[in-house]
């Protein structure tokens, strides 16, 4: 499974990208982030508020009940802040 | 038309090419986003924009091809950049252009607020501690939020 980190996800687990094989019992998008936060204190503290992760499978948005395949591109980040400088 | 980019953008000189040798468009719409020195935290008010490539594109054309099935529209153009950017410069260019106002005004608005939900970039802003990550805004949601709700009217 290819995992894509980006924005303050990235920054804290400290690696923007990664090929991970979770083990057969990780179906859904919460069983990942649940396993992933067992692999180490940055990944713990990236997914500790689930509220500000947004999900994409394959390049499309998903929920955290989204079943997930060994193939899969998986992108982790916080809501976006694109599209104007006005913001802040 | 989608182009992510770093260059900069000449707005006058897309306006022109989109609608050059069409003489169906009676209307051109366009929305500039330009980076606000906010002066956070004595920072430099630079900002950088990170963003996920190919969903990115994937993102827009969606979010173009959406616009032109709501509106009557000749021709749309979104060009958005990324990488770091000082204050005063253009971020992202949303064109919209129709035989008539109303389409190019409404289908210009309708990009710029999808665009601001849907495209997956991000907000680096530096400080004199660093720097932080900008929030999201839920008035950005809420006006996204508005058009699903002018959708159920017409319904």
């Amino acid at each position: 499974m290819q995992l894509l980190y980006f924005a303050w996800l990235r920054a804290k687990i400290g690696t923007g990208e990664e090929r991970l094989e979770p083990p057969p019992e990780v179906a859904t998008v919460t069983d990942l982030l649940d396993w992933l936060s067992g692999r180490g204190e940055g990944y713990a503290e990236a997914l500790a508020d689930r509220s500000v992760v947004r999900v994409a499978v394959n390049q499309e948005y998903v929920g955290f009940d989204y079943p997930l395949s060994p193939e899969d591109e998986v992108a982790l980040f916080p809501p976006v802040t694109g599209g104007r400088g006005d913001v802040g | 038309m989608i182009k992510v980019q770093r260059e900069e953008f000449d707005v006058g000189a897309e306006l022109s090419a989109l609608s050059r040798g069409n003489h169906n468009i009676g209307g051109i719409a366009s929305f500039v986003g330009v980076v606000r020195d906010i002066g956070a935290d004595g920072g430099s008010g630079a900002m950088t924009l990170e963003h996920y490539p190919g969903m990115t594109e994937r993102k827009l054309v969606e979010i173009e091809t959406e616009a032109l099935a709501r509106w009557p529209l000749d021709a749309v153009l979104i060009i958005h950049r990324y990488g770091r950017l000082e204050p005063g410069e253009q971020i992202v260019l949303v064109i919209a252009a129709s035989a008539h106002r109303a389409a190019a005004l409404e289908g210009c608005q309708f990009l710029i607020d999808w665009l601001k939900t849907q495209a997956p970039f991000w907000k680096f802003e530096e400080t004199a501690d660093g720097g932080k990550w900008v929030d999201a805004r839920s008035g950005d949601e809420l006006a996204t939020a508005r058009w699903d709700a002018a959708d159920d009217r017409h319904r």
